[in-house]
């Protein structure tokens, strides 16, 4: 899969840049002060287009997921099954509303960025707590991706589909 | 679950019941039409024209959707010799079939044309596919597309499956109970003898196919088609002198639920969708509820979008569209039958406009099934609807169209009988 920033693309190519440094930034809103994920053009709560980007901690739990059995893409054919998941951020969660939160996509990887084998796919379901890792996929360019937090107090048993 | 209190209520009810549905038409649903969406369309919309008893002078209005997929309106009409006063193609998804209802009566009432005819043409399993499959799997990957299609989220069944997810972990739905939306489909399509998947499977097959995508079985998912379709709609003052009983629209609806147009992940309670919001619209402008409807038409990209949009329209209470789906309420013969042309999971995936086109037939009492044919030319149904049968709705007054083009957007129309 080829992977590119558009050099006018300017949201997106502040975002990734940060990535690249294996560090994580959103956009906070200049005037309500939310911040906000994927990269917009302006403030989805107040139309304003005055934004910086702030560090934002890479620790949440799983909202929701998907196990991809059948890929589409090529590159992700050797990996099946393999997980995307819908990540709640501990940060802004249940703000500006009681069932919002700031909710990041990734997929479920080794804690080195690989994606996770299946074993420990079917270890992970909702209510699973996740840290960021970044996966350096080509130069200049990483993708932030999820892996399992090992420091933090994990659910009994999370939530998965019932079937195998 | 609690909900934005923005919801605006105020959108005119003056034109319920002035427009009708006059005519429809499609081409055969095939895997290889073997002919260009250009040719399919214009197949389509003569079908569509042929129907109501029009001729090319009197379209004066033709409105499109695609996803850069399909021909284009101008070729159309000129194909066929008509003379627009107006036309639009828009990119659009599954709901727009309802939405550009809305336009066409819009267009008419603001005196630009008199009568519209909007066609949707795709060869949606030979050419490009709905999914991102084919080439389209290995192109580049930028920007926006950084934030889904680089970590393998690409397709819809991919992209909506968070919904579902969510949606069986809050209200405790099963897999199986979702799973008898396919088998109730494929029922009513055993008794559509244009439907591509005309036999009848079962819960247990469904949940014996293959994994897609959890919470996707094979089954779960629409069948990919080549065709095109097309509807008619005109004043219903003129449409008293046409040939059909009259499908007149009570409401049309169109909303983003949010206050982002994304993919709906990002805000609010992710397993509520855009029909919780387009019904606050939908019922008022209709003047009827959804215990009124004889009919539904559930978009049926797959079993759960089914369930989910039966739920948020109102049709169960909210977390119960498990229990609503395969209680035999949405089943032939039931109390409210749902897609009982056997929809996209079984008819052909027309991206929402078969299951108008279906609702329309069912108006005026006049599906295209088994039954035998009287000297008059109209079906004497039998409304047995065991396999192979009948699958008219006996006293149908009242349908509700309900299309998904994402869980964050949906549009409706409901429709009564003459
Ligand atoms: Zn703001």
């Amino acid at each position: 899969m080829s992977l590119r920033v558009d050099d006018l693309d300017n949201e997106n190519v502040a975002y990734f840049k940060h990535c690249a440094e294996h560090s994580f930034h959103l956009q906070q809103c200049g005037d309500c002060k939310l911040r906000r994920y994927p990269p917009t053009t302006a403030c989805p709560w107040c139309m304003s287009r005055e934004a910086g980007w702030v560090p934002v901690e890479g620790k949440g739990a799983v909202h929701s997921y998907t196990e991809v059995h059948h890929a589409i893409q090529p590159a992700f054919r050797e990996y099946t099954p393999y997980l995307i998941l819908l990540v709640d951020l501990d940060t802004q969660k249940g703000e500006p509303t009681a069932d919002e939160a700031l909710r990041v996509v990734g997929n479920l990887v080794t804690p080195d960025g690989k994606l996770a084998p299946p074993e420990l796919v079917r270890t992970v379901g909702i209510g699973t707590r996740v840290r960021m890792v970044f996966s350096d996929v080509s130069p200049g360019l990483s993708l932030p991706q999820w892996t399992i937090d090992e420091s933090a107090a994990q659910p009994d048993k999370p939530w998965r589909y019932p079937q195998e | 679950m609690p909900l934005p209190t923005d919801t605006d209520v105020s959108t005119p009810k003056h034109l319920r019941d002035k427009y009708a549905i006059v005519g429809v038409g499609e081409t055969p649903y095939t895997r290889g039409s073997g002919m260009t969406t250009r040719a399919l369309g214009t197949w389509a919309v003569r079908n569509a024209v042929l129907d109501a008893g029009l001729t090319a002078a009197d379209v004066d209005g033709m409105l499109s959707y695609q996803s850069g997929d399909s021909t284009f309106a101008p070729f159309i009409a000129g194909d066929l010799g008509m003379r627009l006063n107006f036309y639009m193609d828009v990119f659009g998804g599954g709901s727009s079939t309802e939405a550009l209802m809305g336009m066409a009566m819009g267009v008419i009432e603001a005196g630009l044309c008199r009568t519209v005819v909007i066609f949707r043409a795709m060869n949606g399993y030979s050419q490009v596919r709905i999914g991102g499959t084919g080439a389209r799997s290995a192109a580049p990957v930028s920007g926006d597309t950084l934030h889904s299609r680089a970590y393998g989220w690409q397709s819809a069944g991919q992209m909506f499956s968070f919904t579902f997810m969510r949606h069986m972990y809050d209200y405790g739905t099963t897999p199986a109970q979702v799973a008898a939306v396919r088998a109730t489909h494929s029922a009513h399509a055993s008794n559509n003898p244009k439907a591509y998947y005309k036999q009848r499977v079962t819960v247990e097959d469904v949940l014996a196919s293959r994994i897609i995508c959890k919470p996707l079985h094979l089954l779960d998912c629409c069948v990919e088609t080549d065709n095109a379709t097309a509807i008619i709609v005109t004043s219903a003052e003129r449409a008293k002198d046409l040939r059909h009983p009259r499908a007149l629209i009570r409401a049309v609806a169109g909303r983003v639920c949010k206050p982002r147009a994304d993919m709906h992940y990002q805000a609010g309670p992710i397993s509520t969708v855009a029909g919780r919001y387009a019904r606050e619209i939908l019922w008022p402008n209709a003047g009827v509820g959804p215990q009124d409807v004889d009919v539904t038409g559930s978009y049926d990209a797959f079993t759960f979008t089914t369930m989910l949009q039966l739920e948020d329209y109102g049709f169960c209470k909210k977390g119960e569209g498990g229990g609503y789906v395969s209680d035999g309420t949405i089943r032939l013969g039931g109390r409210r039958p749902n897609n009982t042309s056997g929809g996209h999971l079984c008819e052909g995936y027309t991206h929402g406009m078969n299951m108008v086109i279906e609702n329309v037939r069912q108006l005026r009492h006049d599906v295209d099934d088994s039954c035998p044919v009287g000297p008059d030319g109209r079906r004497r149904h039998t409304y047995d609807y065991s396999e192979g049968g009948c699958r008219q709705v006996k006293s149908c007054e009242v349908t509700a169209n309900l299309g998904w083009a994402n869980p964050g957007t949906g549009s409706a129309m409901v429709m009564r009988r003459d």
